[in-house]
């Protein structure tokens, strides 16, 4: 499995648990957010409606008893016309055609909207005896009509629309006279279009409707859709009480009315408003539609804000998550740290009574050879080249199990007054010979007023030094190396930059475990950069690396600024 | 070099008897015993000018303790610390208890040889105080 298939993995996981987090961020924000916006809206918009529905129903109320009154008074007016009429004048004078015909235009012309389209007068056999109108009414007989009797017997009389004589839709009204014993009718013929005019001033809307049926519910005026005076309406007068009632019907397939209805007084006429919801609701349909753009923009605002929040969330554990990780590898360090030391302390201590013993024996060869007897011996040279490689080697040990000893060694730091560019510029000094002798240029940058702070002197030039000798070791000859100091975030840190062919990406996981080393056999044990590690953790430091294979390698120590105490 | 005697206490017989014919054969008097009763025996019929005492030693009386006892008889020997095993509290010990230098194996002849000469110069120049 390739060493980076883990890290790649890793990212990939964490991408994913992150979207699934921002989207059950964004879900649940919505969810509460928007279900009662909605809700809201909803119910805001129900509310309007009723009210609204109950607005119209008040208006279509108040308009059907107005208009019904209006019939009312308008039938009343001519009703009481009449009667003043044949109390005024004798059936004699009445029945007199010029009289009559005199009487009539004289109304006609002193009463604005009379209404009437004729007068006659009838006599109590009932053949109209004088008449003035546009119809040839006179001498006919009306015994025989219904209404005839009606008025005889009560006095006065309002017709339905009927046909009669004229054969086309018209309404009378008729009073009794008495002049001595004789009885007589007074007869008009009510305005039919005047009628209509004034039943459709009720009508509202484009698709509004006014008329009168009667009791049968048949129209006694002309409607203005669907059908004709003295047809059939399709209206069941029966459910209308004597106030005013609202019904709301559906008829002709989609389309549904408002209907209302208010009887008159003075007749068993129904006058009728009717209206198409569509036609009224269009108010509605508007405030309808800024309800809904008000909540979708609100829900848009919502969705926006949300999925902002959500990023900013994630974005922000992510960081935490970062955060942790480094804090989690610096702990897995330190742990590796302790338990390699212990380790280290052990194997170094058990291998170094046996290297004792070598050294001392190939010693004793020595000494031995040293006498004349074997130094005369042909292989003489052979013997003291390979007891001194074998002295060498265990002197090569001995320097590992020491240093191993060293970097276990747990040995509390002491705290000085530190000035740290006196500390880089020292070790810079102790180095500046090996640097120059392998052409490299060691370049300095200092920040120039550092706090001074309580640290180790000497386990700080230790690490430098280290760090230091690292770069050279790294570019080997012919480069430079950019030692600088600076303060970020409160912490003091050197920098030491090497232009050398870098640190490749399989070897950066690697590079502060103890024995991990890059340098050729036998020019590094390994724990030069583990031992730095665990000082500069012990100075209550850290120290990170930055490197990008071919262009060098940026090793920062970050020291805390820890004021000295005042002496 | 002028000659003295030297005590080498280690359990590591390997690594006492070298160290004793070693010096030997440099014209010092060398003797080597493998444990803290045995020293602290052999010291009771005899004195020695420098001791290299082995600090760890398994069971019976260990290097510190022998330590103790050689100072105690013997005030005017000087002590050289040997070890394996590095412990800053044992060698911090070992100095308080007045041994004269701590030295971790393996050990270079040369750095030994010079450390008992030290030792013994110290020796001399303390006697001839007296």
């Amino acid at each position: 499995m390739p060493a980076d298939y883990h890290g790649t993995h890793a990212t990939t996981m964490k991408r994913k648990i992150y979207r699934r987090l921002r989207l059950q961020i964004i879900g649940l924000t919505l969810l509460v957010a928007v279900t009662p916006l909605v809700l809201l809206g909803g119910a805001i918009y129900n509310q309007f409606a009723r009210a609204h529905e109950a607005r119209i129903e008040e208006q279509m109320r108040l308009l059907a008893n107005s208009q019904s009154n209006a019939v009312d008074v308008f039938l009343r007016e001519r009703t009481n016309l009449l009667a003043i009429l044949v109390e005024r004048y004798t059936y004699n004078e009445m029945a007199q055609q010029e009289f009559l015909t005199r009487l009539f235009e004289t109304l006609n012309r002193r009463s604005d909207m009379l209404g009437l389209v004729d007068l006659g007068v009838i006599d109590d056999t009932g053949l109209h005896v004088s008449y003035v109108g546009p119809f040839n009414l006179k001498g006919f007989n009306y015994e025989q009509q219904p209404w005839f009797g009606e008025v005889m017997t009560k006095g006065k009389y309002v017709s339905d629309a009927y046909m009669g004589f004229r054969l086309f839709p018209h309404i009378i009204i008729a009073v009794r006279g008495r002049t001595g014993q004789n009885q007589w009718i007074l007869r008009a013929t009510i305005d039919l279009e005047m009628l209509n005019q004034m039943v459709r001033t009720a009508q509202a809307g484009r698709m509004g409707d006014a008329f009168i049926v009667n009791e049968n519910g048949v129209f006694q005026t002309q409607p203005r859709f669907d059908g004709r005076t003295l047809e059939g309406s399709g209206i069941d007068p029966k459910p209308f009480s004597i106030g005013t009632t609202i019904v709301s019907k559906s008829s002709q397939g989609a389309i549904t009315y408002y209907y209302a209805g208010a009887w008159l007084k003075s007749k068993n006429w129904l006058l009728v408003i009717r209206q198409r919801t569509d036609d009224e609701v269009g108010g509605l349909l508007h405030t309808r539609n800024t309800a809904i753009a008000i909540v979708a923009l609100g829900v848009l605002a919502i969705i926006v804000t949300t999925i902002f929040i959500a990023h900013i969330v994630v974005r922000h554990l992510a960081a935490v998550q970062k955060e942790l990780d480094t804090l989690s590898v610096q702990l897995v360090q330190s742990d590796k740290m302790a338990a390699l030391g212990k380790m280290a302390t052990g194997i170094a201590h058990e291998i170094n009574n046996p290297l004792a013993v070598i050294g001392e024996k190939a010693g004793w060869m020595k000494d031995l050879l040293e006498e004349e007897e074997f130094r005369n011996s042909p292989n003489a040279e052979e013997y003291f080249g390979s007891l001194a490689k074998i002295e060498e080697h265990v002197e090569r040990a001995r320097k590992i199990t020491h240093n191993m000893l060293g970097f276990a060694r747990r040995m509390e730091p002491r705290l000085d007054d530190v000035e740290v560019n006196t500390v880089v510029d020292q070790t810079i000094e102790l180095l500046a010979n090996h640097a120059r002798t392998n052409n490299i240029d060691i370049r300095k940058n200092y920040h120039p007023s550092l706090p001074v702070i309580a640290s180790d002197q000497a386990q700080l030039q230790q690490v430098i030094l280290n760090l230091i000798n690292n770069a050279i070791d790294a570019i080997g000859s012919d480069g430079s190396i950019d030692v600088s100091t600076y303060l970020e975030n409160n912490r003091i840190v050197v920098a030491i930059k090497d232009d050398g062919p870098g640190i490749p990406k399989e070897v950066q996981r690697n590079i502060f475990d103890p024995f991990f080393t890059t340098k050729a056999n036998g020019r590094g044990t390994g724990l030069g950069l583990s031992i730095s590690y665990s000082i500069i953790e012990k100075l209550g430091g850290t120290i990170t690396f930055t490197s990008e294979p071919g262009k060098g390698a940026t090793f920062s120590v970050h020291l805390p600024v820890v004021v000295p105490e005042k002496k | 070099m002028p000659t003295f005697s030297v005590l080498v206490i280690d359990d590591e017989v390997d690594f006492m008897e070298t160290v004793a014919n070693r010096l030997k054969k440099r014209n010092i008097e060398a003797l080597g015993v493998a444990s803290g009763e045995q020293a602290l025996s052999l010291l009771k019929a005899r004195a020695f000018d420098i001791v290299l005492l082995d600090i760890k030693m398994p069971g019976g009386i260990d290097g510190i303790e022998t330590l103790r006892a050689i100072r105690h008889h013997h005030p005017l020997t000087e002590v050289i610390l040997l070890t394996g095993h590095a412990s800053l509290e044992t060698s911090v010990e070992g100095m308080r208890l007045g041994a004269f230098d701590y030295l971790l194996k393996p050990v270079k002849f040369e750095d030994l040889l010079r450390k008992i000469a030290a030792a013994h110069q110290k020796q001399t120049l303390a006697a001839d105080k007296t």
